[in-house]
């Protein structure tokens, strides 16, 4: 049917975004693969190649240690709370209520902030000396915390040369994203909830079932593709998370509240060490690719079968 | 299906709890940024302001216009430029597939998940040897290229759902590769435009990693500006406030007058659409 001319139209016409494509991602990534096993850690370019250095000296590292600890400790947190305060809402509105638009947009808005005007707002909302404090002191609690500013880690295990646990200054950020991402959990588990068919509820009802029952046996199953994207994409968010932390805290007291990504701009772009930049960049790289990679392999089976 | 009448005004009650608390830290930054210098200690935080005092706005606009200037002239082509490629590829991609699209198309995507900090070194060098390095052009150059994936996906996604009967029908006609693509595609994808514009544009105005390594001073969109402002010990809560609310001004409309087809956006960025 088609003639040859024609066939080669549309490749031709998507063949400059995947030239930029292959420059600007796979391209890039190779050339940052390389610089992260050179000497390069000066303001002095260098392509001398250190074999695997620059990552013996990361793993090493009290602040990448701790970095670790902290995108574990955050990670957790942040997807826990997202997904059940997004689930939590999502049935909260889906139970034809009046007014749904008007709640659905508010717990959605956050959605359309910058992560660095949460970070800004929050700092002053969770900020020890006011903001919050204020309301609990006025409550009558004695023990205020102190949010973003403790240095505490709980259960302080030594591991490496780090405590090992979750610091407390973490939560405080995990807050903040938790507040900004829940309208997207909501979002997604809402248009899942409304792919339920009413026939199935019906039919279980019909059973006997509990409202709460149901919503165990017969919604929940359902929903299980939904939480599957919503882990995956949540936890890459959470792998690269870098301006709202940056923006609201920063390193913090003891690296409390470092992350790769925040560790990777302050050494390469403030302290020029660039292959050691490029090595934390692979690692987040990497971890993210862990999660990427068998998600998109199988979307695309999904796809075609 | 009887829920007790109790129970439905609990519920509501919960809802309005909840809303109010999410809106907290907007009431938080709007009743800061009207107060004057007097009344922005710590012990008032909650207050309301006593009265209406726009200092804190002019300083923070006196500070932000070059920086809200820069991310218009950046977020405005970005967004137009990556909506139209966008369109182009899902148009192929979903309607003119040929052996190895479905590859490409998958190795196009993992670009959007890809942390920006594995390509930022490289970036920048780049950027040197095109003469683009610290200069709006530049940073609409980039990104246009990181949107491709997510542009590419939506409209892809978008277009599946157009029967591909109504493309043969034109075919036989006589209609080629464009001649459908502008009056068949175009036509129906208004609304794609919509949703992929606004997300496009949120994403762009929002974006902070390259804005701050790719730009300096007079080149550095709002973003970079605000975390300046506020990462500076001696500017006061009211300005920076203010601050914050100038730079989510445009984001925040955005979402109010076209809420619909945002949430259209967040759903389609994962991948199933």
């Amino acid at each position: 049917m088609l003639q040859k001319s024609e066939r080669a139209i549309p490749v031709l016409m998507i063949l400059p975004s995947v030239i930029a494509i292959a420059i600007f991602v796979y391209g890039f990534i190779s050339w940052t693969g390389y610089v992260s096993f050179t000497d390069w850690n000066t303001l002095v370019k260098s392509t001398h190649l250190v074999g695997f250095d620059n990552y013996k000296f990361l793993f090493q590292d009290f602040r990448f240690q701790s970095d670790l600890r902290n995108t574990l400790a955050f990670t957790v947190l942040f997807i826990g709370l997202t997904m059940l305060c997004g689930l939590f809402l999502a049935r909260m509105v889906d139970s034809k209520i009046k007014g749904e638009s008007f709640f659905r947009n508010v717990f959605i808005f956050p959605m359309a902030l910058s992560f660095i005007v949460t970070g800004v707002v929050w700092q002053w909302v969770l900020n020890p000396t006011t903001g919050v404090n204020l309301v609990l002191k006025s409550l009558g609690v004695t023990h205020l915390p102190k949010w973003f500013t403790s240095t505490e880690i709980v259960p302080k295990i030594h591991i490496g040369s780090i405590d090992f646990g979750l610091p407390i200054a973490v939560i405080a950020v995990a807050l903040a994203a938790v507040w900004q991402m829940s309208g997207f959990a909501m979002a997604m588990y809402l248009a899942g909830l409304r792919s339920v068919s009413d026939d199935l509820r019906e039919a279980a009802r019909v059973d006997g079932a509990t409202e709460s029952q149901i919503f165990r046996k017969v919604i929940l199953p359902q929903l299980k593709p939904i939480s599957m994207s919503l882990i995956i994409i949540l936890a890459h968010i959470s792998l690269k998370i870098f301006d709202l932390i940056y923006a609201m805290t920063g390193p913090g007291a003891m690296f409390v509240t470092d992350v790769p990504g925040v560790y990777m701009f302050e050494t390469t772009f403030r302290g020029n060490h660039y292959a050691q930049g490029a090595g934390i960049a692979m690692i987040m790289l990497l971890l993210v690719s862990v999660l990427i990679v068998p998600y998109l392999v199988s979307s695309f089976r999904k796809e075609r079968g | 299906m009887h829920k007790s009448t109790v129970g439905r005004y609990l519920l509501y009650l919960l809802l309005i709890i909840l809303a109010a608390l999410f809106l907290v830290p907007v009431y938080v930054m709007v009743i800061t940024s009207f107060k004057g210098l007097k009344e922005i200690t710590l012990d008032q935080m909650w207050h309301l302001p006593a009265k209406l005092d726009f200092s804190g706005y002019k300083e923070a606009y006196a500070k932000l216009v070059p920086s809200l200037r820069n991310s218009f002239l950046l977020a405005i082509p970005a967004t137009v430029l990556s909506s139209l490629l966008g369109s182009m590829n899902g148009y192929v991609l979903s309607k003119w597939t040929f052996r190895g699209s479905n590859v490409l198309f998958a190795l196009m995507l993992f670009g959007m998940f890809i942390p920006y900090q594995s390509v930022l070194i490289p970036l920048i060098q780049f950027m040197q040897s095109i003469h683009l390095y610290n200069s709006i052009p530049g940073l609409v150059l980039v990104h246009i290229v990181y949107g491709l994936p997510i542009c590419t996906l939506m409209f892809r996604n978008f277009y599946v759902g157009i029967p591909t009967e109504m493309l043969e029908a034109a075919r036989i006609d006589g209609t080629g590769f464009f001649g459908i693509y502008r009056r068949i595609m175009l036509p129906l994808s208004i609304s794609g435009f919509v949703v992929v514009g606004i997300w496009q544009f949120t994403s762009v105005w929002n974006e902070f990693l390259f804005a701050v390594t790719l730009t300096t001073q007079k080149q550095q969109p709002i973003m970079v500006a605000l975390q300046n402002l506020s990462g500076s010990q001696i500017v006061q809560w009211n300005v920076q406030m203010a601050g914050a609310l100038l730079a989510a001004l445009p984001t925040l409309l955005v979402y109010v007058l076209l809420s619909r087809y945002f949430v259209r956006g967040l759903l389609a960025g994962s991948i199933k659409g």
